[in-house]
């Protein structure tokens, strides 16, 4: 972890001859092992892969996302959860009891809602509501990053992320998408956590941030005394 | 799209006066940079905080409009670029880029900053077009207002270039030392945005999509040459009047702040050389 990564481009030579298997964001291509997408290079035994830092979020089965609703259907809501892809939330996807004729009184155009990625299909991504701590967003503060900078928010088992928690109180959601959601009891202290979490995606390249970031709350506090 | 969500917090951050560090009539810091472009006649970059606009003069030799024989020519063009936002995609120009290229067209032409009669060669013949493309680099709200500024900077900033009069050709690698023929004072663009019963000015990126009415006014010594509304919300008698009141104010200030910038720009761009 505390090795400095390289930083790579698409095109670039990773590595060459037959031993290195291509991972995610690269390719074979005769001997070589060739980049195809911006990020930093690791290497697992044999495995050369990159951790992308830019590009757009690509859904996957499992994922927390946090979404916008943009239409009501019959039997569900359009969303928009950053994600080049349409996606769907179904009626049946919910675990209490909605009454069909009004779908827009739970959920209307516009509004936010914590869902989780069901399935990833060709015709677009379905969302569902059935797990703990899924559903509408009601109050607090909206934050937009680049999904590839989500782990880095996280940090290892959460570490970083409870850091933020814990110094500022409040509750904070990361999407996979990378939408936050930030609900604190005073503005100042909703601010304060989006500085800190516009502060690691603006240097997640570093190692040992979780240093700087401590550093970093404890400076923001030590002004406001 | 902007979720309810961020729309009411940015419509009780505006009740409560709370801006990001500054309050409902604050303009963000204004940069300008001249000269950016090698090949244009005239140019500027100019950066309201995040926002980022470049413009650029192009002058050439045309034929006049036949209603308008002994005038000089303007064509306003802006192009919202992908790049500063995602709002934005490629293609021909969308109804966005379109009213603010009109704008600031209106804002330019009817203030008479330019005396079209000097862009004259020959009467019904030959005169002087002027064409003026403006680009955006970064989106954070308020791209009308900055395009105005830019436009105004890249016009000071333009030098005409030598005319061959007998071969009829424009010598574009020799510029004169000749500025365009405009008026001293510097013609401002102003909107106002409305949310709720709250009305401020130099909208971010959240507030400009929260945005439920606006309106444009364009300065020059204190009068008004152009004027737009948009998004839905309707202004009253009252609200309009008291925008009017403080436009002007406000024109009369920004004008200040913005010929101080250019002139600081000038000089250097004049150390440089």
């Amino acid at each position: 972890m505390s090795e400095e990564r390289e930083k790579v481009i698409p095109g670039e030579i990773l590595e060459t001859g037959e031993d290195w298997l291509p991972g995610e964001g690269t390719r074979r291509d005769g001997k070589n092992i060739v980049a195809s997408r911006f990020g930093l290079k690791e290497i697992q035994n044999r495995l050369v892969k990159i951790i992308p830092l830019s590009g757009v979020y690509i859904p996957r089965r499992g994922n927390l996302v946090i979404g916008v609703v943009t239409d009501i259907n019959f039997s569900g809501w359009n969303m928009d959860i950053n994600a080049p892809y349409t996606s769907f939330l179904p009626l049946a996807e919910c675990p209490r009891f909605f009454n069909k004729e009004d779908l827009a009184e739970y959920f209307d155009i516009g509004d936010m809602v914590v869902c989780k990625v069901k399935a990833v299909k060709r015709k677009g991504v379905d969302l569902s509501l059935k797990s703990i701590g899924l559903g509408k967003i009601e109050d607090g503060m909206i934050v937009y990053i680049n999904s590839n900078k989500v782990p880095r928010v996280i940090g290892k088992e959460g570490s970083m992320i409870k850091i933020i928690k814990d110094a500022t109180k409040c509750d904070i959601v990361v999407g996979q998408n990378g939408v936050v959601w930030i609900k604190g009891k005073t503005a100042e202290n909703e601010m304060l956590a989006k500085e800190t979490i516009l502060f690691i995606t603006g240097k997640s390249y570093l190692s040992g941030l979780t240093e700087k970031v401590q550093e970093f709350l404890s400076k923001k506090f030590g002004e406001k005394k | 799209m902007i979720s309810n969500l961020t729309k009411k917090r940015v419509h009780d951050y505006l009740l409560e006066g709370k801006r990001e560090g500054r309050g409902l009539l604050d303009y963000r810091e204004i940069e300008i940079e001249l000269g950016v472009s090698k090949n244009a006649e005239g140019s500027a970059r100019v950066k309201v905080g995040k926002t980022e606009v470049v413009a650029g003069v192009k002058l050439d030799v045309t034929e006049p409009y036949t209603d308008h024989e002994d005038e000089g020519t303007l064509i306003t063009t802006l192009e919202l670029l992908p790049l500063s936002s995602p709002r934005f995609e490629a293609g021909p120009p969308k109804i966005e880029a379109i009213e603010i290229a009109r704008i600031v067209d209106r804002e330019v032409r009817e203030s008479k900053f330019i005396d079209f009669k000097k862009l004259c060669i020959k009467k019904g013949e030959k005169v002087w077009g002027i064409f003026l493309d403006i680009f955006s680099i970064n989106d954070d709200g308020n791209l009308l207002d900055a395009a105005g500024i830019a436009a105004v900077a890249a016009l000071r900033n333009a030098k005409m270039p030598k005319y061959d009069e007998k071969e009829d050709k424009v010598e574009y690698g020799e510029l004169t030392n000749k500025g365009m023929p405009l008026n001293k004072e510097t013609p401002i663009i102003l909107t106002f945005h409305k949310i709720g019963n709250k009305i401020f000015i130099d909208p971010g990126q959240e507030e400009e999509k929260a945005s439920e009415g606006r309106i444009s006014f364009g300065f020059l010594d204190g009068n008004i040459n152009a004027c737009q509304k948009g998004n839905d919300a309707p202004l009253k008698l009252e609200e309009l009047s008291e925008i009017l009141e403080t436009a002007e104010k406000k024109a009369e200030e920004m004008t200040e702040k913005i010929d101080k910038a250019i002139e600081k720009a000038l000089k250097a761009r004049e150390n440089r050389k």
